[in-house]
């Protein structure tokens, strides 16, 4: 009974800070942009509006692909420790983590390619490109970090850090941090790896064909994404926090970081991001890796 | 020549539910703007830093599905008409038409074009017009603020006047379209073969 109780409020946490997240990140980028911007609760007003709308779906596939998508990733933040607090206990969640962050991608990709849609499947196949891209350097990194504490465990990682600032793995392995700092922006989705959405080229990809509630189950997939992403950065190079407010506190930043480079670059083609993240990120994670060997 | 008794009585219904629902519906419009005609030059200093939509919650989105507001800009000649109704037809409920500039009104300086419509308001059902040629960015950003007030009174109903009245559009609809077929002779004969073919089939 405990454990239902403690999943359904670390999702709705995790939804809620995330929405506020996308919010903040607008008024960010708007204030880049010189303007004035909407309010940092939109997106939650945006997701509200969605869930009242007409939707219209196509098959059965679609409705359980976007389920799937958000279940996926509320599993994923399920074994991601929140300053200490963690839904549920594991010895290696780092492998039960590598698998779950792809089904949420996976739920996605059936979901719209459900609906037929030639944009949607363009869309899709850039994403999953990308995946491919931005897995390998993020994995090498957790690699490093797992040699490094001889653990596969987030917990572990996260406590062997505390103590002082100096004891964090930003210090520890800089040439890591920096390449899963680019993974990660492929993994959020922002420029200058935004191929799979550009909707000036081909209509916003995978959103192309939904409407109403499954956009707003995109939306709030997209909200629990971005807290799963910066938590594992937060947990693996700043030390996880002293309590909840900190934590938050410091996955604000490494969103924010993103979101800032996000609206200074243009876009890369798919190909040429590919290519990017498996020269430029893979090489730095390699070298860590080999650093961290000697 | 509209079945406004109808209307009005769904509205009584569910009240303080609507009134919270259309507070979020009116301060998160998705705009689907169809430039073909003049005037898509109005929208950038709308959407960016000059008068920021966004503060208002209005932002522009790619495909009709997503989108809540249609705004078409000046002229619709009767082929982009087809386009313009099967894209509205697309949008989920609720959905409202902003029509911007004259021509959307009477036909403008077009008035008396062999290709291009006159009023829109026949053929699709449209929630406020934008009078001017053309109106300045500050007029599109207001009639999106009267939208949002019409909204919350619950007063911005047209799609429901589509579908109470679809009969009506959509005479009208094929009354354009029969008129205006094919203007090349070949192309027109073409139109007939296909006809013809596709009855015997
Ligand atoms: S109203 Fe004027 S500006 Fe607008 S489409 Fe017509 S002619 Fe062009």
């Amino acid at each position: 009974m405990m454990t239902v109780f403690n999943i359904i409020l670390y999702s709705l946490f995790a939804i809620l800070v995330g929405l506020i997240f996308l919010g903040i990140g607008r008024k960010v980028a708007a204030r880049v942009h010189l303007r004035y911007g909407p309010p940092f609760y939109q997106s939650i007003i945006d997701v509200i509006k969605l869930m009242s709308r007409e939707s219209i779906t196509h098959n059965f596939v679609m409705d359980l692909g976007m389920v799937m998508a958000l279940t996926g990733l509320i599993g994923t933040m399920l074994y991601i420790p929140i300053a200490g607090h963690i839904a549920f206990e594991s010895n290696t969640n780092i492998i039960v983590i590598m698998y779950l962050m792809a089904i949420g991608h996976l739920g996605m990709a059936m979901a719209v390619s459900a609906s037929g849609n030639p944009y949607a499947n363009i869309g899709v196949s850039r994403a999953l490109t990308m995946m491919l891209g931005y897995e390998v350097p993020f994995f090498t990194v957790m690699l490093g970090l797992i040699i490094y504490n001889q653990s596969s465990s987030v917990m572990v990682i996260n406590l062997a850090q505390a103590g002082s600032i100096w004891n964090w793995n930003i210090w520890q392995m800089p040439i890591g941090f920096i390449a899963a700092e680019m993974a990660l922006q492929a993994m959020m989705g922002e420029k200058p790896f935004d191929a799979m959405i550009a909707p000036a080229e081909i209509a916003s990809g995978p959103m192309v064909e939904l409407s109403g509630r499954y956009l707003g189950l995109g939306f709030l997939t997209k909200a629990v994404g971005v807290f799963v992403e910066t938590a594992l950065i937060v947990n693996f190079f700043f030390g996880g926090g002293t309590s909840v407010i900190t934590f938050v506190i410091k996955q604000l930043e490494v969103f924010l970081i993103a979101v800032i480079f996000d609206n200074i670059f243009p876009r890369y083609k798919i190909e040429q991001a590919v290519k990017f993240l498996w020269i430029f990120p893979m090489g730095l994670a390699v070298i860590q890796l080999i650093l961290l060997a000697i | 020549m509209f079945n406004i008794n109808s209307l009005e009585q769904q509205d009584n219904q569910d009240k303080l539910w609507d009134k919270v629902i259309n507070y979020f519906r009116k301060r998160s419009l998705w705009m689907l703007h169809y430039c073909t005609g003049c005037g898509a030059m109005e929208l950038p200093p709308v959407m960016t830093s000059r008068w920021d939509m966004e503060r208002f919650g209005i932002g522009p989105m790619a495909t009709p599905r997503q989108a809540d507001i249609l705004l078409i800009t000046g002229y619709s000649s009767v082929r982009t008409m087809k386009r313009i109704i099967r894209t509205y037809e697309q949008m989920p409920e609720p959905k409202w038409v902003l029509a911007f500039g004259s021509c959307t009104v009477n036909g403008g300086m077009y008035w008396d074009s062999y290709n291009v419509i006159n009023n829109l308001g026949e053929y699709i059902p449209v929630d406020i017009t934008i009078a001017g040629c053309m109106p300045r960015p500050e007029a599109i950003l207001d009639s999106m603020l009267k939208l949002m007030d019409m909204i919350q009174a619950g007063e911005a109903k047209a799609f429901r006047k589509y579908k109470e009245n679809y009969a009506y559009y959509k005479a009208n609809q094929d009354r354009l379209f029969m008129e205006r077929g094919p203007v090349l002779e070949s192309a027109a004969l073409r139109y007939v073969h296909e006809e013809t073919e596709g009855g015997e089939a």
